[in-house]
């Protein structure tokens, strides 16, 4: 398989000289084609930063990110923004679903800042939706839908552009446990079933555990690597837990 | 320690307070300006009449100021409310810092002071340099020479823009406490995170009811304008009602039926953001059905009331040195048991006639034969058209052809001859000569003494005897000498130069002619300074009763426009994050907002001016009788007040909303 994302020697600083935060210190990692990658770590850690840095929202300070060939770090302007709507796609924690459109037009907007085809849009919509189980509520608007529906649909909006790369950021923050699971569900099809390429932060081990590889991030330094190989779904969530466990202090929090 | 907070927050806010601020300087500036007019410079050395009409100004701009206080009023507390909403979280925190309500209440206290004093302070200086301009204008319009220009100043005006708006000021802060005082601290707290829900309506209703709504503007147009005349007074009041109902009717429908309309569109409608743009929008206008009206009728009323001030004006002036040719017309109406001649009247009155030169004297009849209906015929008469409807039973003005040209000949119009039975007809008041031109085509004769006369034209002649500010002639019936002997006359016209060869000599005489004093007998002194005069004077009050109301109304609308869509950027700033993370733009982004933002200032303009073509419209029908001017310079006018006022607003409202947007979290 090759790799989707390469990130070498990235670093993150804010503030100044007096007073530096090293918000990513010295961060490398690959992602292959086709991986379901998560990046643990307490709040604080740098975990956000690197992925809002992925998705081009932030800049390096130094280092270099490339997703399929192209170095993002040195994107610019509408370059960049042209890369993000047919590279990349999100999910948020908080949905970010316009709250003035059906579900079906906020699906259908990823593809309209596109340009494509009208007809198409049509067709591309309904399919997903299809896929995804969510043609009854198209119609609906954001604040009619379960928050679990809300997801789903932004599931559905990130992955209808085709994007490399899938950038999720604490997808079940919001969630009962019964709409996280369904969601990690769709994650699950997403990756295995239409080859998704997906990377996702989350501080909760449940959510993790539907990953193959886990990162995990302390301080702004990658700490833990955890690869699933084999393993059920149980066995691998009891070796997060015990890395949680031995990242201790902070991350006991997040169980 | 509350003072220096207030100060903070003001200077903190100043973004969010530019568009009140500035709509609080114009506000006080106009104010001002039209309240000072009485101490202007120009209005110092004037003739009597226009003093006379300057005096009428004023009291009416007094009058028109104190409504105009109300409008200003309401949008002060309309836009203070919108300000205080935005500011929740901020309240909630100093709440939760255990500052108690009177602390607040206390800082929105000095807060309303401190911009109410900077506003004054600044609007009045604003103010004072405007009517020096305004001066100039004023000067134009009375056609006073500005020889010695000096600043003025008016006390009075200062003192009452400081009274005015002291009032306003003061029920904004009593308002505020008692806003204040109904707030909860969880809700305070929570503001931010209130999703305002959105208002979906049922869009098989919303078209239905904008189809409704069509129909019942149609009605309520069709009735202001073409059957005005059956109007009465109850009835068309019952049609602006309806007008109104209609436009409210018309924007709680419009955007459910414009989405509809393009979601069926798919080509259009999922392309770029125009998805996006049109959701906005529709979420606006239905949770604003309310204010977008308003400012509907706001606008049609600025229209409608500025244009025909416009061309009120024009026609006061239009044609005034084409119909007063000679200085001076007397008509005297006792008629029939008067035996002097008019200039014997004069002298017996005291008047010596060396003042006057050029003197032409002669008779108007008035025949009962001789009646609208008789003249236009049978066929016309029956279709009782509603320009002649009302003195069908009146009789006709007539005149011996030898009088008529005499006139004429002094007033440079053309002159006639007519054959022993035949007469013409001259007129100059448009309405009326299509009527009468039926008429003459058709060959209908006159009877007078049971001898026939038929037509000698089968057109009107232009042409007019008696001066006045607007062609008001509707028809002068000429026949020849012969008809008219043995018949007395109902009144007298004398015309006359006067005898002078310099102003000052001009103006001796015009105070001679104004103090005679006739007994006995019905006699009018119309003289050329006072037709221009009053024409002038009645185009100047209409103008800037228009210019005040018209400049307050486009304000107060675009004000609230504005205002509106800034109250709303915070949420908007999100919504165009999003779009941003999902990839959109700065370009897209920006193209969209402007698109939102401009269709939200148009929507409601677009319906008053279609309100004013009917409007003006019917204006003109009612103010017919002053005559008639072309629209065009008025509505030009209009359109560039319109531009520069509501488009200045629009441009700083876009430019605010996309710095706004522009902010990342």
């Amino acid at each position: 398989m090759e790799d989707i994302l390469k990130i070498s020697n990235v670093e993150k600083y804010y503030g100044n000289k007096s007073n530096l935060t090293k918000a990513v210190d010295n961060i490398s990692f690959d992602v292959k084609e086709g991986e379901f990658v998560g990046i643990m770590g307490a709040s604080g850690s740098g975990k956000t930063t690197l992925l809002n840095c992925i998705a081009t929202i932030d800049k390096v300070t130094s280092g270099h990110i490339i997703i399929d060939e192209t170095d993002v770090t040195a994107l610019k302007g509408n370059k960049l923004n042209k890369f993000r709507r047919e590279d990349l796609g999100f999910i948020f924690q908080n949905f970010n679903l316009l709250d003035t459109l059906t579900a079906y037009e906020n699906i259908a907007l990823a593809l309209t800042i596109q340009k494509v085809n009208p007809k198409e849009i049509d067709k591309r919509v309904k399919e997903i939706a299809e896929t995804l189980g969510i043609t009854h509520v198209l119609n609906k608007y954001p604040y009619e839908m379960s928050g679990g529906e809300n997801q789903r649909i932004a599931s559905a909006r990130a992955i209808i552009t085709n994007p490399k790369l899938i950038l999720a950021d604490e997808p079940t923050g919001a969630l009962d446990s019964k709409s996280a699971r369904q969601l990690l569900e769709t994650f699950e099809y997403l990756n295995e079933d239409l080859k998704a390429t997906i990377l996702m932060v989350t501080h909760d081990a449940f959510t993790a555990s539907y990953c193959n590889r886990i990162l995990f991030i302390k301080d702004g330094k990658i700490f833990n690597e955890l690869i699933k190989g084999n393993d059920t779904r149980k066995e691998f969530f009891d070796k997060i837990i015990d890395v949680v466990t031995l990242l201790g202090g902070d991350l006991n929090d997040a169980l | 320690m509350l003072f220096k907070l207030s100060l903070k927050n003001i200077k903190k806010s100043f973004k969010d307070y530019a568009i009140y601020f500035l709509t609080l300087i114009l506000g006080v500036a106009i104010f001002y300006v039209f309240n000072a007019m009485e101490s202007q410079q120009a209005m110092m050395d004037m003739t009597e009449t226009k003093k006379q009409i300057l005096d009428l100004m004023n009291n009416l701009l007094g009058g028109v100021s104190v409504f105009v206080s109300f409008v200003l009023g309401f949008l002060i507390i309309y836009a203070n409310k919108f300000l205080i909403k935005k500011r929740k979280k901020e309240f909630g925190i100093y709440m939760t810092l255990g500052m108690g309500k009177s602390g607040m209440s206390k800082m929105l206290l000095i807060e309303t002071i401190l911009i109410g004093l900077i506003s004054l302070a600044v609007g009045l200086v604003v103010g004072i340099f405007a009517s020096q301009l305004m001066s100039v204008i004023v000067a134009k319009m009375f056609e006073v020479d500005m020889t010695s220009y000096a600043f003025t100043f008016s006390n009075e005006a200062v003192i009452k823009t400081i009274i005015y708006f002291g009032i306003m000021y003061l029920l904004v802060m009593i308002l505020n406490t008692f806003i204040i005082s109904k707030y909860k601290l969880i809700n305070l707290i929570n503001a931010s995170k209130q999703n305002e829900k959105v208002k979906v309506k049922n869009p098989i209703i919303s078209i239905l009811i904008f189809i409704a709504s069509i129909g019942v503007l149609s009605f309520a147009y069709y009735q202001v304008t073409e059957n005005i005349m059956n109007l009465e007074f109850n009835q068309f009041l019952g049609c602006i009602v309806l007008g109104i109902v209609g436009t409210i009717m018309f924007f709680y429908g419009v955007s459910g039926f414009i989405l509809r309309l393009v979601q069926a569109n798919k080509k259009l409608y999922l392309k770029g953001l125009n998805m996006f743009v049109l959701r906005q929008i529709n979420s606006k206008i239905n949770t604003t059905v309310f204010s977008v009206s308003v400012i509907c009728v706001l606008l049609f009323l600025t229209i409608t009331i500025f244009s025909t001030a416009m061309s009120l004006n024009n026609i006061a002036k239009k044609d005034l040195k084409e119909l007063t040719p000679m200085d001076i017309q007397i008509k005297e109406y006792t008629g029939e048991n008067e035996t002097r001649s008019l200039q014997k009247v004069l002298t017996d009155s005291g008047l010596n006639m060396n003042n006057l030169k050029d003197m032409v004297e002669v008779n108007e009849y008035l025949i009962d034969t001789v009646l609208t209906k008789d003249v236009l015929g049978e066929k016309l008469a029956n279709r009782n058209e509603t320009e002649f409807k009302y003195h069908l039973e009146m009789p006709e003005t007539i005149m011996s052809i030898s009088d008529y040209n005499k006139v004429a000949k002094q007033y440079g119009n053309e002159t006639f001859t007519l054959n022993e039975d035949e007469y013409l007809v001259t007129a100059d008041y448009e309405d009326m000569i299509k009527y009468r031109n039926e008429a003459l085509k058709d060959g209908v004769t006159i009877n007078i003494n049971n001898k026939l006369y038929k037509p000698k034209y089968d057109e009107i002649k232009d042409g007019f005897v008696e001066m006045g500010a607007n062609h008001s002639n509707t028809g002068l019936f000429i026949f020849p000498d012969k008809a008219l002997e043995n018949i007395k006359p109902a009144h007298r016209l004398l015309m006359a130069n006067y005898n002078a060869n310099n102003d000052e000599e001009y103006k001796k005489i015009e105070k001679r002619i104004s103090d005679i004093r006739v007994d006995n007998v019905a006699i009018g002194f119309y003289t050329k300074t006072s037709i221009y005069d009053s024409a002038v004077g009645l185009g100047a009050i209409v103008t800037f009763i228009g210019l005040y109301l018209g400049i307050i109304f486009l304000i107060s609308s675009a004000a609230i426009l504005a205002l509106k869509e800034l109250s709303d950027s915070s949420d908007n700033k999100e919504r165009y994050n999003t779009l941003r993370k999902i990839g959109a733009d700065e370009k897209m982004i920006n193209k969209s907002l402007f698109k939102q933002i401009g269709i939200f200032f148009l929507a409601p303009l677009l319906l008053a001016i279609i309100h004013s073509i009917f409007g003006i419209k019917c204006a003109n029908i009612m103010l017919s009788a002053f005559g008639k001017s072309g629209m065009l310079t008025s509505i030009i006018m209009t359109a560039i007040l319109i531009i520069v006022i509501y488009g200045g607003y629009f441009l700083l409202t876009y430019f605010s909303s996309k710095s706004i947007i522009k902010e990342y979290e």
